[in-house]
């Protein structure tokens, strides 16, 4: 099993802990990832505002890099997977645009002619590798462990690709097959306002106050989320949320993926934990097989 | 019974201009030309989370395109106020691409010049790509700068002490990071731009 990896621009910095433990976690289950070669930016929600036709392009390029890596991308950023998916739907869809974006890529002598499938990681790990074979490779459970899992918009969004849009389940099986108590999590899909965090910052304040004090509401101990600017909007802001809300959230954000990294064994510093805002408590490893009392 | 007043023809003429741009943009969404099918109902208005600071809602947005009123809707903030999370377009009845309409709103309205007022929320698109030029990659310590810079001098103070916990977290980078072949993408932008006549 290998794929073309596309970490994408949040993923080497705000959300390094989220490239590390991808890339840890797919290594332990003996997944390869391959790096798309000089990958650039896809452009993101930002360019499809100002030129569609740029915009593809620019994706394209990914694409194009891509095709002769004769495997799926992996794209662990929800809107890098939502942008590329979304240039593949429109390059079958308008001949005319087709006709222009390859005329387009040919000025950097590129050609895409064999679609390439974008898919996500929590996709990749569920659907390919299979919750058996993950629960067989784990030595550690996170028995008794109340998790609320938020997937964001862009995964489920606009397509039923892997999952429902309204109440996805990957995640929830995901963490339930290691242990984990996942609660009763209606914001699960609710927008945490993206980009709005900075254009329009009491929008966003207000959405993520909300989405956080559900998840507390139902009991959750901590929150795990499967895309870079949901972590980054959840968790770096918490403190702004508390003073204009007088709320007292402290509520540890962390990547799906981080936490089936410590469960298959791997060392918390290369899952990238220690650079996480809100330190997550209570992770009590539970070697498996040991019954834990209640 | 007083008649009403005729709309003044160079309005006429300017809705005219922006309806002929946007009914090209639509052709080019897959289903968008679903928009006709429009049934009033709500349900994008009811489902979007951040309908309640729009000025115009999702629902508005339709009756006034079909009203004529174009540009009252580029001028008003609803459009960058979309976060593009798909609820709407998920849950519409009639499988009309609401999310993607705004897009086509938003590009008509970059492409026009035509923003709502004192809201200078299209900045960030600008400032993004600009960074996507030069590096190939986004830069994000310098998007933050330019942006705030750009627009709120004042929350650019007030970000700091966070910018700097990243930094130490290991979660920016000071210095950007420029793709190998970063001329490749600055080729694909010039040509693409070259064929759009923009």
């Amino acid at each position: 099993m290998e794929y073309a990896y596309y970490p994408g621009c949040s993923l080497e910095y705000s959300g390094k802990p989220y490239d590390k433990s991808i890339r840890e976690v797919f290594k332990a289950l003996g997944v390869k990832l391959r790096d798309i070669k000089d990958w650039n930016c896809c452009g993101a929600t930002m360019y499809v505002s100002i030129d569609k036709i740029v915009a593809c392009s620019v994706a394209a390029r990914n694409l194009a890099l891509a095709q002769n890596m004769g495997c799926d991308i992996c794209a662990p950023c929800n809107s890098c997977y939502t942008i590329l998916r979304k240039v593949n739907r429109y390059l079958a869809y308008d001949p005319e645009m087709r006709g222009k974006i390859l005329e387009v890529l040919k000025a950097a002598n590129l050609t895409y002619d064999t679609p390439v499938d974008v898919r996500h990681p929590l996709d990749i790990l569920v659907n390919d590798v299979g919750l058996d074979t993950i629960k067989e490779a784990a030595p550690y459970r996170f028995d008794g462990l109340k998790v609320a899992p938020y997937y964001g918009c862009q995964l489920v969004r606009p397509e039923h690709h892997f999952d429902d849009v309204d109440d996805p389940m990957t995640m929830d099986n995901l963490l339930t097959a290691l242990g984990a108590d996942v609660v009763p999590f209606a914001s699960k899909v609710r927008c945490c306002g993206g980009s709005l965090m900075t254009t329009c910052e009491e929008v966003a304040l207000d959405l993520n106050n909300s989405i956080l004090k559900d998840a507390e509401d139902n009991g959750a101990e901590i929150m795990v989320t499967a895309c870079a600017l949901c972590q980054m909007n959840l968790e770096g802001y918490q403190k702004k949320i508390n003073k204009r809300y007088s709320q007292k959230h402290n509520m540890p954000i962390v990547f799906f993926s981080q936490l089936i990294g410590l469960a298959l064994g791997v060392n918390p510093k290369r899952l990238g934990l220690q650079s996480m805002l809100v330190k997550p408590k209570n992770l009590k490893l539970i070697p498996k097989g040991m019954k834990v009392e209640a | 019974m007083p008649s009403i007043p005729p709309i003044p023809e160079p309005k006429r003429q300017r809705e005219a201009d922006l309806r002929e741009a946007f009914l090209k943009e639509v052709a080019g969404i897959p289903a968008g030309e679903k928009i006709k099918n429009c049934i009033q109902c709500g349900t994008c208005t009811a489902t979007c989370p951040v309908s309640r600071w729009m000025d115009i809602t999702p629902r508005e947005t339709v009756a006034l395109f079909r009203a004529g009123m174009l540009e009252e809707i580029l001028e008003s903030r609803t459009i960058w106020i979309c976060a593009s999370c798909y609820s709407c377009t998920v849950r519409c009845p009639m499988g009309i691409q609401v999310t993607d309409l705004l897009y086509a709103l938003k590009r008509l309205a970059t492409d026009k010049k035509i923003y709502p007022s004192r809201f200078p929320a299209h900045a960030l698109s600008d400032t993004f790509i600009s960074s996507l030029y030069r590096f190939g990659r986004i830069y994000e310590l310098e998007l933050g700068l330019r942006y705030f810079l750009k627009t709120h001098p004042l929350k650019l103070l007030a970000n700091i002490g966070f910018g700097l916990l990243m930094i130490i977290k290991g979660r920016m980078a000071i210095l950007p990071k420029r793709i190998k072949k970063a001329n490749e993408v600055k080729a694909i932008i010039n040509r693409a731009k070259e064929l759009e006549g923009v």
